[in-house]
C-alpha cells in the first residue's frame, strides 16, 4: 500500500469516505474547514455519497441521526463550540443507540476562545457532554497514521455498539501533514432490523428517547449502562513508550502526548529515565492498566493542554497509590518537547 | 348485507389517541393515515414526530417513525430522504417547534427544496408544556406566559408561517387550512394529498399548515374552538393557497 503525504483534517475525511461514510454534514469552523471542504469535494462523486452544508451544528447532528437511522454511515465534525451545540442531538443518538461519528477538532475556550490548539474538551467528550446517563466512545489519535486508522475503527465501534464515537483531536493535529497508509477497511457488520427503511409489508417500527414510564425508562438506562460495561471491558487502548525501566511517567494523549515524546527522548539523553503512558480511549479510559503501573511506578506527571481535566481521571486510576504531579498549557500555546522536558526535569530531580 | 361505510384506517393502530376531547392532533392523524392508505404508501413511508403534544405520533400510526428533538425533524427528514429517495418522509410539527426553536431547519429544508412534506399544526399556543406563548399566538390572547394578553411591543407579534415560506424559491407547494368543520377537514385532506404527491412525483418541498383547536389551553369547548379559528385566527391567518409550482416543477422535471 503506498504511503501519502496529507493533513490531518484531510485524512479523516479520506479514511471516513473509505469506511464506508455515505453521508456527512457539518457547519464551517475554524480549525477544521478542511475537513468539511475535502467532504464538499469528495463525497458527492462517491456512488451514493451525501453531502449537506447545514444551516448549523444543530441540524448536523440531526441530519447524520436521520441517515444513520436509515441505515447509512454518517459523520458529522466541528470545534468546540460548535460541539457544545451538538450535544443534545449526540445525547439523543445515544439513547435511540444511532451509530455515528463525530469528529471534535479542538480550539481555545471557554466561549469563543481562539483558534489554537487546546484540549479543553475533555470533561465535555468523556463525561457525556450532553444531559442524561449516558457514554461516547471517545478515541484521541496522536499521528496522523492513527487518524486514519482511528477514523476508520470508529465506523466499526459505532456499528458494533450502535453508539455515538467522538473522535477527538486539536486544531494543531488537524492541520499537521504526515505520510499515512490508508488501512483496507473492515466489511460493515450492522444488522438491518435496526434500520428503519419502511414498514414494506412487515410490522413498522418506531425510534424513540421518550419513554415516560420509569421503570422503563430506568430499564433502558441499565440495558445501556450494560453496554457502556462491555464496552469499557472490551475496548480499551493505550500506548506504553519506555515505561520498562522508568523512575517517572508521564501521562497525556494527542499532541500533548507527541510532545511528551519528544521530551522523553532528550530526558533520556540526560539519563532521567521518564516513560508515557498514552490513553488512545479517553472513554473507556484505560483506568486499570494505569493503576497496575503504579505497583512499581510512584511518580508521575500528567501533562494537558488544558489546566487539568483527564487529570481527573489519572487521579480516579491511582486511587492515591503514587504521587501526580500536574503541567497544563490551556490558552493555545503549544509548548516544544525541550520546554516541557526543563518542567519535567525539574519535577524528576525535587523527587530523586 | 350491511356496507362498512367507516372504520380504521390500515396505517393506524388499534390505539385510543391520548390527544384531549377535541383537538385538532387527532383528526389530522386521521387524514393523513387515510391518505396513506389511500395512496397505498405505508410501506414506504417514513414519518418523524415532534417534541409536542404529537410527541407520541407513533403510538397511532402504524408505519415507520422515528422522533426528533424539539425543532429538528425538518433536519432528520432532509436526511432521511436524501439517504432513501424513493420513501415517502414526512415531518410533522407543533408552532413552537416549527416557529420558534425549530425555525432554522424548517426555513432551510424548504429553501433547499427538500423533497419532503411538513404537516405544520398551528394551535396558537404550547400545547405540550401546557399553554404557553407559541409564536403564533394571537396579539391579546392569554397564555399562561401572556397573563395579561400577547403585547405586540413586549412579545412580538405572530408569525405567520405560510407567508414568509412561500417567498422561499426551494418550496413548491404550500397551503394554509383547518380542521374546524367537516367541510375544512376534507380540504385539509385534499392538501395534503396533493403534497403527498408532489413529493411521490419528485417535485419538491410542501407544507400544510393547519388550523387546528387546542380546547384545553384555549379554554374554550370544542364548539367554540371551532369558532375561535374562523372568528378570530382567520384574521391574521388566512386559509388558501400561498403557492402551487406544481405545473412548473413537473415541466421542468420533463424537460431534464
Ligand atoms: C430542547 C427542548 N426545549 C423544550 C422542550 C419542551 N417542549 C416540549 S414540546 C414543547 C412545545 C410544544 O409546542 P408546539 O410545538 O406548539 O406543539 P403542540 O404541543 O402545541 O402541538 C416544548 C417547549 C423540549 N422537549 N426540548
Ligand atoms: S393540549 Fe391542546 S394540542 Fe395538546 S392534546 Fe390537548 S387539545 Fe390537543
Ligand atoms: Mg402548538
Amino acid at each position: 500500500m503506498n504511503k501519502v503525504l496529507m493533513s490531518g483534517n484531510h485524512i479523516i475525511g479520506e479514511a471516513a469516505i473509505r469506511a464506508g461514510c455515505r453521508f456527512y454534514a457539518g457547519y464551517p469552523i475554524t480549525p477544521q474547514n478542511e475537513l468539511t471542504e475535502y467532504m464538499a469535494e469528495n463525497m458527492r462523486n462517491v456512488t451514493g455519497g451525501i453531502f449537506i452544508q447545514s444551516e448549523s451544528e444543530i441540524a448536523a447532528i440531526n441530519m447524520i441521526a436521520g441517515s444513520s437511522a436509515a441505515g447509512l454511515r454518517v459523520m458529522t465534525s466541528s470545534s468546540s463550540p460548535g460541539i457544545s451545540l451538538k450535544q443534545e442531538g449526540i445525547s439523543s443518538m445515544a439513547a435511540c443507540e444511532l451509530p455515528g461519528v463525530i469528529v471534535n477538532i479542538m480550539r481555545g475556550g471557554p466561549g469563543l476562545g481562539n483558534i489554537r490548539p487546546s484540549q479543553g474538551d475533555y470533561f465535555q467528550a468523556t463525561r457525556g457532554g450532553g444531559h442524561g446517563d449516558y457514554r461516547t466512545i471517545v478515541l484521541a489519535p496522536a499521528s496522523c497514521q492513527e487518524l486514519a486508522d482511528l477514523t476508520m475503527e470508529g465506523f466499526d465501534l459505532a456499528d458494533k455498539y450502535r453508539n455515538p464515537v467522538m473522535i477527538l483531536a486539536d486544531g494543531m493535529m488537524g492541520q499537521m501533514m504526515e505520510p499515512v497508509i490508508f488501512k483496507k477497511p473492515k466489511p460493515r457488520v450492522y444488522n438491518e432490523k435496526f434500520m428503519l427503511r419502511g414498514a414494506g409489508s412487515g410490522k413498522s417500527k418506531f425510534i424513540h428517547g421518550l419513554i415516560l414510564d420509569p421503570i422503563d425508562m430506568e430499564e433502558h438506562n441499565w440495558k445501556l449502562a450494560r453496554k457502556y460495561a462491555v464496552i469499557s471491558k472490551n475496548e480499551t487502548h493505550y500506548e506504553e513508550y519506555k515505561i520498562d525501566d522508568a523512575q517517572m511517567v508521564l501521562v497525556a494523549y494527542g499532541t500533548a502526548a507527541r510532545i511528551a515524546k519528544g521530551a522523553i527522548k532528550r530526558l533520556r539523553s540526560h539519563g532521567m529515565q521518564v516513560g508515557l503512558f498514552r490513553p488512545i480511549t479517553l472513554w473507556p479510559f484505560p483506568e486499570l492498566q494505569l493503576r497496575d503501573l503504579s505497583s512499581k511506578i510512584k511518580q508521575f506527571l500528567v501533562f494537558e493542554m488544558s489546566t487539568g481535566q483527564m487529570l481527573d481521571d489519572v487521579r480516579l486510576a491511582l486511587q492515591g497509590y503514587a504521587d501526580i504531579q500536574f503541567h497544563g498549557r490551556p490558552g493555545g500555546a503549544v509548548p516544544t518537547p525541550s520546554e516541557l522536558a526543563n518542567v519535567i526535569a525539574k519535577h524528576y530531580k525535587k523527587n530523586d | 348485507m350491511a356496507k362498512t361505510v367507516f372504520k380504521r384506517p390500515k396505517s393506524l393502530k388499534e390505539n385510543v389517541f391520548h390527544y384531549c376531547p377535541g383537538c385538532g392532533h387527532s383528526i389530522v392523524h386521521r387524514v393523513i393515515a387515510e391518505i396513506i392508505d389511500e395512496l397505498d404508501i405505508r410501506g414506504i413511508t417514513i414519518g418523524v414526530p415532534p417534541a409536542g403534544c404529537a410527541v407520541l405520533a407513533y403510538n397511532y400510526f402504524d408505519f415507520d417513525m422515528i422522533e426528533a428533538p424539539h425543532g429538528r425533524g425538518p433536519a432528520m427528514a432532509s436526511a432521511i430522504k436524501r439517504s432513501l429517495p424513493d420513501r415517502v418522509v414526512f415531518s410533522y410539527q407543533g408552532d413552537g417547534d416549527l416557529a420558534a426553536i425549530g425555525i432554522a431547519e424548517s426555513f432551510h429544508a424548504a429553501n433547499r427544496g427538500e423533497n419532503i412534506t411538513i404537516i405544520f399544526i398551528n394551535n396558537a399556543v404550547y400545547g405540550m408544556t401546557g399553554g404557553q406563548m407559541a409564536p403564533t399566538t394571537m396579539l391579546e390572547q392569554k397564555t399562561t406566559t401572556s397573563p395579561a394578553g400577547r403585547n405586540k411591543t413586549l412579545d412580538g407579534y405572530p408569525v405567520k408561517v405560510s407567508e414568509i415560506f412561500s417567498q422561499l424559491r426551494g418550496v413548491t407547494y404550500l397551503e394554509r387550512c383547518m380542521v374546524n368543520s367537516p367541510a375544512n377537514v376534507n380540504k385539509t385532506k385534499k392538501a395534503i394529498k396533493k403534497a403527498f404527491q408532489c413529493q411521490i412525483d419528485g417535485l419538491g418541498f410542501s407544507l400544510i399548515e393547519i388550523l387546528s383547536p387546542c380546547p384545553t389551553n384555549w379554554k374554550m369547548n370544542s364548539v367554540n374552538s371551532c369558532k375561535w379559528i374562523d372568528e378570530v385566527m382567520t384574521k391574521e391567518f388566512p386559509p388558501g393557497v400561498f403557492k402551487d409550482n406544481i405545473a412548473e416543477a413537473k415541466k421542468a422535471s420533463e424537460a431534464e
